[in-house]
């Protein structure tokens, strides 16, 4: 997901045994859906895999305007340049809530950013994929975020509190999200025969890596089981993407778009789709860095922020300026 | 981080008069650009119609629930703002 | 009200329009760089409401016009040489100084050309205006903190905005140059001539650039040609080759 493949610290979950009776107040509060708050005592590990997950989570928000903003100057309308924008924007906000929650943890935004740009914190894989035609536009906000709002509906129930508040007022604002793609991808699936074609690229091009966001497989995952037991994970990522490919694949029929996965079949017996997993080779190789677009994407998000440096100490210095003036006149 | 601009704690007061609640918190260098910034940040879907802004450090919150803290968070964890108070449980609609 | 040439009232609603479209269009290039998340935010307000603008000025043209031409029409798909903005707003972004300043320089002239658009004896027009000049009250209050903050701030940033203000200055002057379209619009009660905004110009950006201890270049060159579409700058058609692109590929779609 937007935070994929969060390691804890420890690895593996203690038995009730094990805990101290501080870990075992704090795991009955969690099992009790006792949010846990900013100044409650709260193991060290469950405070570090947090601020990793929840940094991460915020970086792929912000890094995630970057594929959507490709396209803002070249809106085919007016109205489509307007929905653009807000949608994007409302990515940065969502990176600026999440900073906000990760920064009640002891760590500030500053600090996340740089840990971002110096590589030693991840965002989504899916932000290293291009977007190249119009209708990628409507497929990032149909596929892309309607696998986010999977996640973050879930997450809204997790057990730290600042992160379930700012999920919470991620997903009232998700509703558009989705929809506006949704809607954008309508115009081109049955519009002319060029926009069909693009339709039909996007779906083909970006299918399987919204299917990565999920993460691999977490059967066999100690961090995913540690990460449940403390509710900052709520589903495992094969139960969401299952729920992702029911939801989405009579979306794609409906939009009379081949499917891009032929093996898709309905499963009577599971009451579910079968489908193909991407090719986690890829994906390892995109979270290593040698996607199509990672390299491009860091140098972008660094140069916003090497560029911004002077103005963010001009307006800081002008502020501590204008206190002295006021206490001086005092 | 030397150069970062300070946290501000947000308030807005919406359209039916009930209080200013807390929304979330957001960096400005300064409490009138706070102001603004809250404006872009908060309201950008008629939220409110008036906004507080205070600078985190500046507030005092209540004790955790646990009494007797057997372990004391170090010096280097001090939690640096108590963020995002409450917001309504509803959820939006998919 | 008056008796106005409809072609005059079409030139006059483009000159509006194509400003904002253009504006806002170079503002929206900002998403996703810029120097903080609350600046991106704001900068994306900024240019959804110029857009909004857009729609609405271009949206009104089309029907003066009477061509059957809706605001997308006119926008994405007429040619350079059709454009009656200002050279000012095409001017490229520049650092984020200079995107302030350029911001702050325009917003200026707007809020008080909308402050007295609001009182058109047309009708359209004034309600286009009510509801534009509380937008750009706010844009100028934002933009005028701006430029106070980073012109009174550190050396380097104080040098910036210096620079930027030396390479926007000249184009200032543009948007007070009035020919027989705004006197047959003053004529006829519909818009103020804008030679005679400028003293209420000069006053509100002298108090602000002087707050932010930086000074008006001393030369009054003017560079013009934008807004009575004589002579664009080369920047104009890579802008609407960008812009237009989609449009252009694929005539006759819908999206
Ligand atoms: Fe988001
Ligand atoms: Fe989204």
């Amino acid at each position: 997901m937007y935070a994929q493949m969060v390691k804890t610290a420890s690895n593996r979950v203690k038995t009730r045994e094990e805990m101290s009776p501080e870990e075992q107040h704090f795991q009955d509060k969690i099992d009790n859906d006792v949010k846990i708050e900013p100044k409650d005592w709260m193991p060290e590990d469950y405070r570090r895999t947090l601020i990793r997950q929840i940094g991460q989570h915020a970086h792929s928000e912000v890094v995630g305007q970057l594929p959507e903003g490709n396209w803002i100057t070249r809106a085919p309308t007016l109205e489509r340049k307007a929905i653009l924008l807000a949608k994007v924007q409302d990515e940065a906000g969502h990176g600026l809530y999440l900073y906000s929650a990760a920064e009640t943890l002891g760590v500030s935004r500053d600090e996340l950013i740089e840990l971002l740009h110096e590589g030693k914190m991840k965002y989504s894989s899916i932000f290293n994929y291009p977007t190249l035609n119009w209708a990628d536009i409507g497929a990032v906000g149909w596929l892309v975020d309607g696998a986010a709002i999977i996640n973050q509906v879930a997450l809204q129930r997790t057990s730290y509190g600042p992160y379930s508040r700012a999920m919470i007022r991620i997903c009232k604002e998700e509703s558009f999200h989705a929809r506006q793609g949704y809607s954008a991808i309508m115009k081109m699936a049955f519009g002319t025969p060029e926009q069909k074609k693009m339709a039909q690229d996007a779906v083909n091009r970006l299918w399987f890596p919204a299917l990565m966001m999920f993460g691999p497989s977490d059967k066999d995952s100690v961090h995913s089981e540690q990460s449940m037991a403390w509710k900052i994970k709520v589903k495992t990522n094969d139960e969401l993407r299952q729920q992702f490919v029911d939801q989405t694949v009579p979306q794609i029929d409906y939009l009379g778009l081949e499917r891009p996965d032929p093996t898709i079949k309905w499963n009577e017996e599971r009451g579910h789709y079968d489908f193909a997993m991407p090719d986690w080779d890829e994906f390892f190789n995109v979270i290593k860095g040698n996607g199509p677009c990672n390299a491009d994407r860091m140098e972008n998000r660094r140069k916003a922020w090497e560029d911004g440096a002077w103005v963010r100490e001009g307006l800081l210095e002008h502020a501590r300026k204008k206190a002295a003036r006021k206490v001086a006149a005092e | 981080m030397k150069n970062e601009w300070p946290l501000w704690e947000v308030f807005i007061r919406g359209q039916h008069g009930l209080a200013h609640r807390h929304v979330g918190s957001l960096h400005a260098p300064d409490a009138e650009t706070a102001i603004l910034n809250a404006r872009d940040v908060y309201t950008r879907r008629n939220e409110g119609v008036s906004i507080w802004v205070v600078e985190a450090k500046h507030i005092a919150a209540s004790s955790p629930s646990e009494k007797g803290p057997l372990f004391e968070p170090s010096e280097s964890k001090i939690y640096r703002h108590p963020t995002f108070f409450d917001i309504p449980e509803e959820v939006g609609h998919m | 009200m008056a008796e106005v040439d409809k072609d005059k009232l079409y030139q006059f609603l483009l000159r509006m329009g194509d400003n904002t479209l253009i504006l806002g269009h170079r503002v929206s290039e900002w998403c996703g760089h810029s120097p903080v998340l609350e600046e991106d935010i704001a900068l994306a307000n900024t240019a959804l409401d110029l857009i909004g603008q857009t729609q609405m000025w271009l949206g009104y043209a089309g029907e003066v016009q009477g061509e059957g031409k809706s605001a997308d029409d006119l926008a994405f798909l007429r040619d350079a040489w059709d454009f009656r903005n200002v050279l000012l707003v095409e001017l490229p972004n520049g650092d984020f100084g200079r995107t302030m300043m350029r911001q702050f320089l325009y917003d200026a002239w707007s809020s008080i050309m909308l402050g007295h658009l609001q009182k058109s004896t047309d009708e359209r027009i004034a309600a286009i205006a009510a509801k534009a000049s509380k937008e750009a009250a706010y844009h100028v209050e934002r933009s005028s903190g701006t430029v106070v903050g980073l012109g009174d701030g550190t050396e380097e940033s104080h040098n910036r905005m210096q620079a930027a203000l030396d390479y926007l200055w000249p184009y200032v002057g543009e948007m007070f140059a009035s020919d027989e379209i705004d006197l047959a619009m003053a004529a006829a009660g519909i818009a103020p001539d804008p030679a005679n905004l400028r003293d209420e110009y000069d006053a509100l950006v002298g108090r602000v650039l002087d707050e932010a201890t930086l000074a008006i270049p001393a030369g009054n060159y003017v560079h013009k040609g934008g807004r009575d579409g004589r002579m664009h700058t080369e920047h104009l058609g890579h802008l609407l080759c960008e812009m237009q692109w989609l449009q252009r590929a694929y005539p006759g779609c819908e999206w």
